[in-house]
């Protein structure tokens, strides 16, 4: 498996605080990476670091070639990064949010890509209209996966996807993401706080600590290990 | 005695919706502008005098015919827009509050010299395009400008409605406006996006003079009652909403000639024509107090 | 520095100031004077609207109108009124009516106070900026009381110290220039001495609280309204010596003495001089009384080539230049003059703590 995203060594600053000190990691293509680790690690720093939201310092290369710019270059590139707390456009509608994930698609096949999305998501077709303000927090969620998904992207970034959501919704969730890495062979990287569900769904992992990367191995071994689990997951 | 109330009555309606027209278009560029950048354009109003006398000295002193004129003002218009958006806000965009009113301001200022400077302080005549004739349809008498003021006014907001609600670019700038953070990991351009708007702002002023200077006479203060005017209707209609710009608009300039028309038969007789600028003061500073939202706007949630 | 040597410091700057003041009218010409008493006038308004949007946030682009309720209340009380009965139908001296219309000023200041609250930012600009702009047409319109477009003339009134002859005080004859200079920098002095003495108090801490964190200020105790209302009162009562004194200054009040364009200035001259202390409010005063003259090629404008003059001069040159100047002040110094001289202050008391080492 060709490696599609490579992380070296690192940094990233809001301003005057040093977030990110030294991270280095890989993501092969067709897999699901998770990153784990406590509020503060610099789990969300490192996905912005990677979507060029944040400074940054070291190098990161998308197939190859250095990342360079912010969002919407990243964005080009095939880079859809859904945020904490989802980042829908709440005063579009449900339609409108998905188009804009096909932004920089300069293709025809828009308008088919959404019927595609909404065998993932049925209620798409029947409540296109709608405000995605008035969606629930769980639907907000699957929409933004759906707008990440609109671009036809070469690597998904997902930031803690779970956060606030009822665990049912946040399984369903993580499911459908498995049946996408599966189907279609999307490239997931994910980050979250609940290091349960995200070892599940993943194949290999990286766990962070203050910036820097504590500990990796597939997702397998971390979870039966229980002297790890106890003290860099929290259960 | 009735039916000459009525004609009259009409008439008020049919001019009021024509300076009404006007309005809402300054409204609608105020409300745009709000909406992307989140700043009160002080200097609106002098942007579209600018303008307006850019399409005069195309047609008097160059001896262009109107309609070529009237397009390449918008163009021109629409290319300082982006223009002032790029070099004069963007770099104080994200600045204090008061940072941006006085930039603003200094807009103001500096453009309203600029207009005198360049063509003098004497009232100048442009043409109206739809001449000076006066129709009279069921008894009213309805002049030929106020009709076309009405149709142009109502024309560019429909094509500006197709323009956010249909096209790709319409969408990204109103992405930009809502949420920008993400409209930029989407890979919309969200500065250039809001410099659009800006642009689309000058040339909504731009027409809007071009519609008011037939009426009033072509000066370097003839937008600033009008500016007044038009924040009253975008406050009134929802600083954040187009349609209540538009409906705003409309709605103002239908009542305060109602309260000129009424003051003729002793309603409302202490209403005089100065009257008119504090009476839109007036409902700008009620709306605030009771519904600062205003008709069409959502309360805003205040986080803690 | 230690805190007790800022002070010394401020207190030696303050007393070279106020010595500065006092001879100043033996160097400069007696029309000079006149500019400079303008200078002192719009002080003692920025000192108030410094107060409201410096320390407790909120923008106000209506000032101009409180400067003129207190203009004409002094104009009225000069002048003589039928409306008006007993004592207030006119002939009160003029520096006598200035406490008066500090106080009207300062309690329809109060009055918009309240249903200011619900405004912030922004609306509240717009809402101030209203009433500037309605300032002239209500006036005009409640002509008995303030003899409408013509206004009301004060030259030449014997309630008007020095219109008639120079005025003898302590034993000097001061021409009016002189007369009315210190008399505007006297009131100037002793208004930043209170405002002084306000700010350093509870009431200061409490403002500042509020501009700070509104909700951390409420969740402390502090009350947001009575604190916001006090603010707008206070910083209307200045405004209102300062339009009384602009009356007496110009010995005339009429609508177009205070446009919008005066609220504007105001604003100006407080984001220029740079909200918080004195010596900006300073720079600000003088900003905004000379650089009107200076755009139109005079004193220091007239450092210009020849040629930038000629075009300046012409009309709507002015304006120009001071529209640009704001919007390139606004860029290089956007906490104003008084925010540079912190920032230089901060420069040389870091670079003594680290030779300290």
């Amino acid at each position: 498996m060709t490696t599609l995203l490579e992380l070296d060594r690192v940094g990233a600053r809001y301003g005057p605080v040093q977030a990110l000190h030294d991270v280095s990691l890989t993501v092969r293509e067709g897999e699901v990476v998770a990153v784990l680790g406590a509020n503060g690690a610099g789990k969300t720093t490192t996905l912005r670091a990677i979507s060029g939201t944040v400074s940054r310092s070291g190098t990161i290369e998308l197939e190859g070639k250095a990342t360079k710019g912010g969002p919407e270059a990243a964005a080009k590139s095939g880079i859809a990064h859904v945020p904490e707390g989802r980042g829908t456009f709440v005063d579009l509608t449900v339609v409108e949010n998905l188009k804009l994930g096909a932004y920089t698609r300069r293709d025809r096949s828009v308008k088919a890509d959404i019927t595609r999305i909404a065998e993932y998501f049925p209620w798409i077709t029947e409540r296109g209209g709608q405000r995605a303000g008035t969606l629930s927090g769980g639907e907000q969620q699957m929409l933004a996966l759906g707008r990440a998904l609109m671009s036809r992207p070469r690597l998904l970034l997902l930031d803690e996807p779970s956060l606030g959501l009822a665990p049912m919704i946040v399984r369903e969730f993580f499911r459908i993401v498995r049946e996408l890495n599966e189907k279609e062979g999307l490239t997931v990287l994910v980050v979250e706080q609940d290091a349960r569900i995200a070892l599940k769904a993943s194949k290999r992992a990286y766990v962070l600590e203050v910036g820097r990367v504590a500990l990796t191995g597939s997702s397998e071994e971390l979870r039966s290990d229980e002297s790890i689990r106890k003290s860099y997951l929290g259960y | 005695m009735v039916v000459a109330a009525f004609s009259d009555f009409m008439q008020q309606i049919v001019s009021g919706l024509a300076s009404g027209g006007v309005y809402a278009l300054l409204a609608l560029a105020l409300v745009i502008i709000h909406r992307s950048t989140g700043v009160i354009n002080f200097a609106q109003g002098e942007m579209a005098t600018l303008s307006t006398y850019i399409a005069w000295t195309l047609t008097v002193n160059h001896g262009w015919s109107y309609w070529p004129a009237f397009v390449a003002t918008l163009a021109i218009s629409f290319g300082g827009g982006v223009g002032i958006h790029r070099v004069v806000i963007r770099p104080v965009e994200r600045g204090s509050v008061l940072r941006i009113v006085i930039v603003t301001i200094g807009l103001l200022v500096a453009i309203n010299g600029f207009v005198i400077w360049q063509w003098g302080g004497e009232p100048q005549q442009l043409q109206s395009p739809f001449g000076t004739d006066t129709y009279t349809v069921g008894g009213v008498v309805v002049a030929a400008h106020d009709v076309g003021t009405i149709a142009v006014a109502l024309g560019i907001v429909f094509l500006l409605w197709l323009l956010f609600q249909f096209t790709k670019v319409g969408l990204a700038i109103r992405a930009a406006a809502v949420n920008p953070e993400e409209a930029r990991l989407v890979g919309v351009r969200v500065t250039w996006m809001l410099a659009l708007g800006w642009g689309l702002a000058a040339t909504l002023g731009a027409v809007a003079g071009m519609l008011t200077a037939p009426t009033v006479g072509l000066d370097p203060q003839m937008m600033q009652a009008v500016l007044i005017y038009a924040f009253a209707a975008a406050i009134l209609g929802g600083i954040d909403s187009p349609i209540g710009a538009v409906v705003g608009g409309l709605l103002l300039g239908v009542l305060l000639n109602m309260l000129s028309y009424l003051s003729q038969y002793g309603v409302f007789d202490w209403f005089s024509e100065e009257l008119r600028l504090p009476a839109a003061l007036l409902i700008i500073l009620v709306v605030l107090l009771v519904k600062p939202t205003g008709i069409f706007g959502r309360p805003e949630v205040k986080r803690v | 520095m230690t805190p007790r040597q800022t002070r010394i410091i401020g207190f030696v700057a303050f007393a070279a100031f106020v010595v500065v003041i006092a001879v100043l009218p033996s160097f400069i010409s007696d029309f000079k004077a006149r500019d400079y008493s303008y200078v002192g006038i719009y002080l003692i308004a920025l000192l108030g609207l410094n107060i409201l949007t410096g320390y407790t946030g909120q923008i106000s682009l209506g000032h101009g109108a409180f400067m003129a309720i207190g203009g004409y209340t002094t104009a009225i009380l000069m002048a003589g009124n039928e409306e008006f009965g007993g004592p207030l139908t006119g002939g009160m001296k003029d520096v006598w009516t200035l406490p008066i219309a500090g106080l009207v000023a300062g309690l329809f200041g109060l009055a918009f106070g309240i249903p200011a609250l619900r405004l912030s930012g922004l609306y509240l600009a717009l809402a101030t900026f209203a009433i500037a702009v309605a300032m002239p047409s209500t006036v005009k319109r409640f002509e008995e009381f303030t003899g409408g477009g013509s206004g009301i003339q004060l030259f030449g009134t014997p309630e008007l110290t020095g219109s008639i002859a120079n005025v003898k005080i302590f034993g000097w004859s001061l021409t009016p220039n002189d007369w009315m200079y210190y008399l505007a920098w006297s009131i100037a002095l002793v208004a930043f001495a209170v405002a002084w003495l306000i700010l350093r108090g509870r009431t200061g801490r409490a403002f500042r609280a509020v501009r700070d964190s509104e909700t951390a200020a409420v969740s402390s105790g502090v009350s947001l309204a009575r604190y916001k209302t006090l603010a707008f009162g206070i910083s209307a009562a200045y405004a209102g010596v300062a339009g009384g004194l602009f009356g007496i200054a110009s010995a005339f009040v009429n609508p177009d003495a205070f446009p919008v364009a005066l609220s504007i200035y105001l604003l100006v001259g407080i984001v220029v001089g740079g909200l918080g202390g004195l010596s900006g409010l300073v720079f600000g005063a003088i900003f905004i009384t000379f650089l009107p003259l200076w755009a139109q090629g005079q004193d220091l404008g007239s450092l210009l080539p020849n040629r930038i003059i000629e075009e300046t001069q012409k009309p709507g040159g002015p304006a120009i230049v001071y529209g640009v100047v704001l919007i390139l002040l606004m860029f290089v110094i956007p906490n104003g003059v008084g925010g540079l001289f912190r920032r230089i202050g901060q420069l040389i008391s870091s670079r003594r703590y680290s030779r300290s080492k």
